[in-house]
């Protein structure tokens, strides 16, 4: 049987500032269901690994946060970008499509392409 | 930048704000309500919906756990857990916290005191310019003590000849005054030194100026001092006025120019001279004068290299200097091939001080080491008991790691304690040896940085060195295995366990040193009850103030008839108090007094009647000298036996002629050969003249009596008075005098005798713990044994057996050891031999006494081991 992906941390440490710089203020909810609808089921099992990660990325200064009231009137904590968040969302962005372009690179080599 | 910003808000977390729970279960529970409410619409009913969202959501305890790992700092968080549960366990034994202390206090403080020591003595750097350029000119010839080394005229030779120093200076270290100040009159001691001294060392002054080549121009012409900040602070108050003061030195007046700043006391770590003074005034304070004699060799000579010249280079050059020198001077100067050593620790015995030392580290690492070696037998054992309740930390799921982290946190903390204790424990007994200065000379051993860091690193050393013994108890077995840990079987003889290995060489360590301290104190005694030559117990030597020569015969006279004395004479210096040099000794006949044509070098004795009687010399044959020996009579002598027949073999050297110092000498009695410098010498020659005879103004006055010295310093005040009033009379036994001369002998005897206490203890703890942990865990055993009808000796032997076989093969291998490092232990004690039966047979019984003290105990508890109430328990 074929494992589902391990959404590794700082994959969704991107997904989160990204979600973040689209869709601007969300709270943790909002952002799991944002995430699972981009990626699929990616984030469909243990969506609580989200929130070490929210933390994380406040303590680092790329997220802030405060509570307010949710469309339901419930008591929830919402998430905004700050600039430096905004600043390495551009810096990780780049990082991944230059990876991304050169694992594709790789994986349309062909033998002669080799030789 | 971002890692800094998430470290910082970390440690605010952990700091401020530990239990900050609240909001992720707040945000959880929002969270989930907020899928509920999706999954109702999707159409669930109310529970499922709830059910489904806390599925989604995933495990919420481990999210927590990871959420506060990522809030603050779980490394420090799980490491107070630690900290606190081990603190906890250990206070649930006592008994063992208290032994491993001990153990490691008794440990980690003597290697903390040695290495005190060795910082202050090898160490720290002299208190001078560049240390390393600043070399001391030696004869070639390996020499113990003997500082000086040329003549004042051969010094300004070599200054003006050689081309590879910037600067030699003279220094003459055994000058004596009395310092006249006000109404007080103080005995000083201090050095005479050539002009460029200070310039040459790079010292400035604390008050005043120092005085500089310049102020020096011939005999006589610079009648300045310069004082320690030890005695301007005692006697002077630190008083800056007291420049350009004059002050009496030996009735001489001196100027005061400066004062030496704190702490610097010129080349030499033992010696803190009171005072400097230029050379080219010696004569004011010695009452002789060697600035013109090239047979006084009193100067030792201080050098620094010009940059960029090798030692080898200058030694080439102070020898062709010296070759010519012996050649245009061939009565005076012998040419003697120099060589340069780094000064500081009396010349040549630096090498002994310096092997002494090394060899003491050694041996108190070994101290450590065994203590280790009984700490980690100790920490396994209770590993092994505590197994339980280890498996079942292990089937609750902590990982491995984490055990050995908390083992691990225990040992260092155990470690921590003791180490503390111990470096406290160094610190007192240092402050306790500066106090009493047990030191030759003077040596502060001060506990800086250095010594506080070497205390960290043994304890923590040792920490990983018997913390890791348990661990690899954790690393084995599963848990259920350990849980088990049904009633061990009896250990198999041919299985060799951790703990054997390591209780055999701590019993081999511990046997090494108890032998080296039994071959210290060996030593020792041997050092005490060798012949001498003379018999300083129950002598003493009197320090009078200056008796003019006519009044020698009445003092000596006067000091017989006091009631209790029973002989007393005066000789210009008592043996054993360095500074003597050979004198040549030429052969009746010779007229050429080349040093090359001298028969002999030998020891020369400037004595009165009756100083050999006083000095407990015995007069082999001959007669002693009389009062009827004059200056104006024959001249005489009395030689010793190593002198008479090297002269004239075994021919009767009574009436027998020589020439000491260009006199026609008639020997009229042989006395008993002595130790003339040290303890080690061999035979050497020496020479007794009449003080009658000579210009030898200096003497030492010694008193053979039973009376205690305070009571005969006050006879010998009023007996005085009628001769030669208001004279200063001190007076000290000959014994407590001569304490400088035992001083190696003693700190190595007590050195390696503490080690050897030390070693002692960990050896009975040692064994006591084994066997005391044997029989524990094989109670039940032993009584089912019991009631089987084993005899006592069956069940002793069960209970102590192994220890007993563990300590005779660590005892042999100990003393295998002791014998192969043999060298080792001869670099430390005088004359050792660990090969010697007394000490073999010595170190088997102490070892043998150990074991049997320290497992007496646990072979009662065997013994009383009551197998039917035993076998009732559980």
């Amino acid at each position: 049987m074929k494992r589902k992906t391990d959404v590794r941390q700082g994959t969704l440490a991107l997904m989160v500032l990204k979600t973040l710089d689209v869709l601007g203020s969300l709270h943790g909810y909002g952002i799991a269901r944002r995430i699972e609808q981009i990626s699929g089921d990616l984030l469909s099992v243990n969506q609580g690994t989200l929130y070490p990660v929210l933390l994380r990325l406040e303590q680092e200064g790329a997220i802030l946060s405060a509570w307010g009231p949710s469309e339901n009137n419930r008591r929830a904590r919402f998430y905004r970008l700050t600039r430096a968040g905004r600043k390495s969302l551009e810096a990780e962005k780049r990082g991944w499509e230059q990876t991304a372009s050169i694992i594709a690179r790789f994986l349309e080599v062909k033998a002669d392409d080799l030789a | 930048m971002r890692t800094l910003r998430r470290s910082l808000a970390r440690l605010l977390n952990f700091t401020v704000n530990r239990r900050g729970g609240e909001r992720l279960r707040e945000e959880i529970e929002s969270h989930i309500a907020a899928q509920t409410d999706e999954n109702i619409r999707a159409g669930m009913a109310h529970h499922e919906a709830r059910r489904q969202a806390c599925l989604k959501f995933g495990a919420a305890a481990a999210l927590t756990q990871d959420y506060n790992a990522e809030k603050g700092l779980p490394f420090v968080e799980n490491l107070l857990l630690d900290i606190r549960y081990s603190l906890r366990v250990l206070r649930k034994s006592p008994a063992f916290t208290v032994v491993a202390l001990i153990t490691l206090m008794l440990g980690i403080g003597a290697n903390v005191v040695v290495f005190g020591v060795v910082n202050a003595v090898l160490l720290q750097p002299l208190d001078v310019k560049d240390p390393q350029s600043l070399y001391q000119l030696r004869h070639k010839r390996w020499m113990s003590g003997r500082l000086l080394t040329t003549s004042y005229p051969a010094l300004e030779d070599f200054r003006q000849q050689n081309t590879t120093f910037s600067g030699l200076a003279g220094v003459y270290g055994y000058s004596n005054a009395t310092l006249n100040w006000h109404n007080t009159a103080l005995k000083v001691h201090g050095d005479e030194v050539t002009g460029n001294y200070f310039d040459l060392l790079g010292v400035y002054p604390r008050a005043g100026r120092l005085f500089r080549d310049g102020d020096e121009n011939g005999p006589g012409s610079a009648p300045y001092v310069v004082l320690s900040d030890t005695l301007w602070r005692r006697v002077f108050q630190s008083d800056p006025g007291v420049v350009g003061a004059t002050v009496d030195l030996n009735k001489h007046p001196f100027t005061v120019i400066g004062v030496a700043p704190p702490g610097f006391h010129g080349a030499e770590r033992f010696v803190w001279p009171d005072y400097w003074i230029p050379m080219a005034n010696q004569a004011q304070i010695d009452k002789s004068d060697y600035l013109h004699s090239r047979t006084a060799v009193t100067v030792t000579v201080l050098g620094r290299l010009k940059p960029g010249v090798t030692p080898q280079q200058a030694t080439d050059n102070l020898n062709a200097i010296s070759a010519e020198l012996a050649r245009i001077y061939p009565e005076t100067d012998d040419g003697q091939p120099l060589r340069l050593i780094h000064s500081g620790l009396y010349g040549d015995n630096g090498d002994v001080i310096r092997g002494f030392l090394w060899s003491v580290t050694v041996l108190a690492l070994l101290v450590l080491t065994a203590a280790c070696a009984n700490l980690a037998t100790l920490f396994a054992a209770r590993a092994a008991d505590r197994g339980r309740e280890l498996a079942l930390r292990v089937a609750l799921g902590s990982s491995r790691l984490r055990l050995v982290r908390q083992l691990l946190t225990e040992a260092v903390i155990v470690s921590l304690m003791g180490g503390a204790a111990g470096v406290v424990g160094a610190q007192l007994l240092l402050r306790l040896l500066n106090r009493s200065q047990p030191f030759v000379g003077a040596l502060t051993v001060n506990v800086d940085a250095r010594v506080y860091l070497a205390g960290l690193i043994f304890t923590l050393a040792s920490a990983l060195l018997f913390g890791m013994a348990p661990v690899r108890q954790v690393g084995r077995g599963t848990p259920l295995r350990m849980m088990k840990n049904g009633p061990p079987g009896a250990p198999r003889l041919r299985h060799v366990a951790m703990r054997d290995l390591l209780l055999g060489a701590q019993i081999a360590i511990c046997t090494l040193l108890i032998t080296a301290s039994l071959v210290a104190v060996r030593g020792m005694v041997r050092v005490l009850r060798a012949p001498l030559g003379f018999q300083p117990r129950g002598a003493m030597l009197v320090e009078l103030g200056d008796i003019p020569a006519d009044k020698k015969k009445p003092v000596i006279e006067a000091a017989r008839t006091i009631p209790g004395v029973t002989s007393a004479g005066m000789v210009n210096r008592t043996p054993m108090t360095g500074g003597i040099h050979g004198i040549p000794i030429f052969r009746a006949g010779v007229n050429d007094f080349k040093l090359n044509n001298s028969a002999l070098s030998s020891y020369v004795f400037q004595m009165s009647p009756g100083y050999l009687e006083a000095a407990g010399t015995r007069l082999l044959t001959g007669r002693d000298f009389s009062w009827h020996d004059t200056a104006d009579s024959p001249r005489v002598g009395i030689v010793n036996q190593s002198f008479a027949r090297r002269m004239w073999g075994e021919a009767p050297p009574i009436g027998k002629c020589f020439v000491v110092s260009g006199n026609l000498t008639e020997v009229v009695g042989v006395a008993e050969t002595g130790k003339y410098h040290d303890m080690e010498e061999s035979p050497q020659p020496a020479v007794y003249l009449p003080l009658s005879q000579s210009e030898q103004s200096e003497a030492a006055f010694v008193v053979r009596s039973q009376r205690p010295p305070g009571e005969m310093a006050a006879a010998l005040q009023r007996t005085l008075s009628g001769i030669q009033p208001n004279t200063p009379v001190a007076v000290l036994s000959w014994p407590d005098a001569l304490s400088d001369v035992l001083f190696p002998a003693r700190a190595a005897t007590v050195a390696l005798g503490i080690m050897g206490l030390l070693a002692a203890m960990l050896a009975v703890t040692g064994i006591f713990g084994m066997a005391n942990y044997s029989v524990s865990r094989r109670m039940k055993e032993l009584g089912v044994r019991m009631a089987l009808g084993a005899r006592r000796r069956q069940v002793i032997s069960a209970a102590v057996g192994r220890p007993m076989v563990l300590l005779a093969l660590g005892s042999l291998l100990g003393l295998l050891t002791g014998v192969l490092t043999s060298r080792l232990l001869q670099q430390i004690v005088y004359q050792a031999n660990p090969g010697d039966p007394a000490i073999v047979g010595g170190a088997v019984l102490t070892m043998a006494l150990l074991g049997a003290a320290a497992s007496a105990i646990p072979a009662l508890r065997a013994l009383a081991v009551d197998p039917s109430k035993l076998m009732r328990e559980d």
